[in-house]
């Protein structure tokens, strides 16, 4: 299985009614990686999640979970792979250790011997120590969530399945999870993180996969998905119309800049991409600033910029607030 | 790769048993205040009958509940008039709750697929579930006979016990057949939890659940009084409920219990496979 992928899924699909909630999903997540799984609301990630871990049944397709056909060997798949799926859920009125008490005793291939201490080690592990015989009830967003998160670290896990694992959490309580998960891909644990901000797989994620209206719109290498994004030239000159020239002279499709006023009393903004995807620029920055100056354009400012990731997020999947359909 | 998970579950550490699901389910379900709430209604049933018979004048006999004229005269009926009086509404009630709320009840908690990827297996879950829903279907009646047999020891005066055939028993004897008919009673209740627990696989919405096994047992009970409904009488699963008088006779007259087990039987097997069908291939979207 050495090099292998934890997570593949072929073609799968759920339709509700007309609607294709996810459409022909190829995910491939290697063994080892911190994959972030990004789209907007309403993209067909839980709905995803929900099928790799067998709660759902696709319409089409299959999943393999750790080399093992899903949902046929769930038993043996399950029981390593912990999970955190569409926010924590838990018994209002039981306490925090009594719930991870029940659901580790859920699995028959749980230890009873060691539940106890399993269940204090897990609450340790996300700080909830001093609230874990208070009732559930009681707990805040983020203590549940901390909870969800002690669950799935119940035993030792081979995946972690992590459905918004950050959602409701503070600031301080964020980046505990991300050293949380950051140390435990250093144990050789694979994580299969989704979320719907950027900033978060950014910051965490060595891998990534983008869903857009239930399809997969890529996916790969975080750095990959970086430079996948465009490249652009920023200009700022009071020769606007001769830069104009010079860039189409290159092969380049000079516009206006997009937010400044046209017209501003030190020059005009051009704006020209260098490049799209993996391809190599066709013209090298230094190169557009030496035919500027050969052609007697006077420039004030130049700059390359590259697309962060979340230009390349909202150019894949959308803007704006609206809920994917 | 480092498979931890695997490594450590091949080093040999002794599986549970798989009763660890049980007993975290008996211990949820009788550690929540609901069932405690529940089964202290039950038991108000039959204290609310002896305070009742106790400030009034003698009950005339031939009025009321049966039974309920000898308790002045013999403490232990006040457990067999709370029992007879619980059949038709309060147990199915109560019943209704518990099992209605089996699988919705997780599935509104979102509990279900915390369950389900534990993973506790979609048939050991069900069959655990109504495990759970049949033990409260033992002590439910159970309550009311010995909440009733020590109200009525408390306030009236205990001794033989005349029975139906006309025969008299020890009271160490009559309290033996108050839980034979508690026993009866958990027979009895067997079949509409196999009809709530599938009802339960139907919704999220476990109060949904819960109002339609009570409504079906009403409805049930409605057509078992209509004569015109007669052919339909003995498949209807109330149509033995009462019929736990054969226990107060000497010797026992088992033929009701035997009927009744075998009518409750088919009952769960009925909805026991539907609930089965329904649950193993559901999508969990909850």
């Amino acid at each position: 299985m050495a090099g292998g992928l934890a997570i593949e899924t072929r073609g799968l699909s759920k339709h509700f009614g007309q609607q294709a909630a996810v459409d022909r999903v190829d995910l491939a997540v290697p063994h080892g990686t911190v994959f972030g799984f990004l789209g907007p609301n309403g993209s067909g990630k839980t709905t995803t999640i929900r099928m790799l871990l067998g709660l759902a049944a696709p319409s089409a397709g299959t999943v393999n979970l750790l080399g093992q056909e899903m949902p046929d060997k769930l038993h043996d798949v399950l029981p390593r792979v912990g999970a955190l799926v569409e926010g924590p859920a838990f018994y209002p009125f039981l306490s925090g250790a009594a719930n991870l008490h029940r659901l580790d005793s859920a699995s028959p291939h749980t230890v009873p011997a060691t539940r106890k201490a399993r269940v204090q080690q897990a609450l340790e592990r996300v700080g909830l120590e001093h609230a874990a015989g208070k009732r559930v009830h009681a707990y805040s967003l983020g203590m549940k969530q901390r909870l969800g998160i002690a669950n799935a670290l119940l035993s030792p896990r081979d995946l972690l399945v992590l459905d918004e694992p950050t959602n409701g959490l503070d600031p301080q309580g964020t980046r505990e999870v991300r050293n949380l998960v950051r140390s435990l891909a250093h144990q050789g644990t694979t994580v299969f993180v989704s979320s719907h901000l950027l900033a978060e797989v950014d910051q965490m994620c060595t891998h990534a996969a983008v869903m857009s209206v239930g399809k997969l719109v890529a996916q790969g290498p975080l750095a990959e998905l970086r430079q996948a994004g465009s490249m652009r030239l920023r200009l700022v000159t009071p020769d606007a119309g001769a830069a104009r020239q010079v860039l189409a002279g290159l092969g380049l499709v000079p516009g206006p800049g997009q937010s400044e006023p046209r017209a501003q009393p030190d020059g005009e903004t051009v704006v020209a991409v260098l490049h799209t995807g993996t391809r190599r620029p066709s013209v090298l920055p230094e190169d557009v600033v030496a035919h500027l100056v050969q052609a007697g354009v006077r420039v004030r400012g130049f700059a390359v910029e590259r697309e962060s990731l979340e230009d390349r997020f909202v150019a894949l999947t959308g803007e704006g607030f609206d809920v994917a359909q | 790769m480092p498979q931890a998970a695997q490594t450590a579950r091949a080093a040999g550490a002794p599986r549970s048993s798989g009763l660890s699901l049980l007993g975290s389910e008996l211990k949820v379900l009788f550690g929540r205040r609901r069932t405690w709430a529940l089964l202290l209604a039950l038991a108000a049933i039959p204290v609310l009958i002896a305070v009742a018979v106790k400030v009034s004048s003698a009950v005339p006999p031939g009025r009321g509940p049966a039974f309920l004229d000898r308790i002045t005269q013999n403490g232990l009926f006040v457990a067999f008039t709370a029992m007879l009086v619980s059949v038709p509404l309060f147990m199915p009630l109560a019943v209704g709750v518990v099992a209605g709320d089996t699988i919705a009840g997780e599935a509104s908690l979102g509990t279900l697929r915390y369950l389900l990827v534990a993973p506790a297996g979609r048939v050991r879950l069900l069959l655990v579930k109504y495990a759970g829903a049949l033990a409260f279907c033992i002590v439910a009646p159970l309550t009311v006979g010995l909440a009733g047999a020590a109200i009525g020891a408390a306030l009236f005066p205990v001794g033989p016990v005349t029975l139906l055939s006309g025969g008299v028993v020890q009271p160490a004897e009559a309290a033996l057949r108050i839980v034979l008919i508690a026993a009866y009673l958990a027979v009895s209740l067997a079949g509409l939890s196999a009809i709530g627990l599938f009802l339960s696989t139907l919704t999220v919405v476990p109060v949904g659940a819960m109002a339609a096994t009570v409504v079906v047992s009403v409805v049930t009970e409605v057509a078992d009084q209509l004569p015109q409904l007669d052919w339909l009488h003995p498949w209807l699963f109330s149509h033995y409920w009462l019929g736990f008088g054969d226990l107060l006779r000497q010797p026992v007259a088992w033929d009701s219990f035997a009927s009744n087990a075998l009518l409750q039987a088919g009952y769960m097997a009925v909805f026991g496979a539907l609930a089965y069908g329904r649950f193993v291939t559901k999508d969990i979207l909850s």
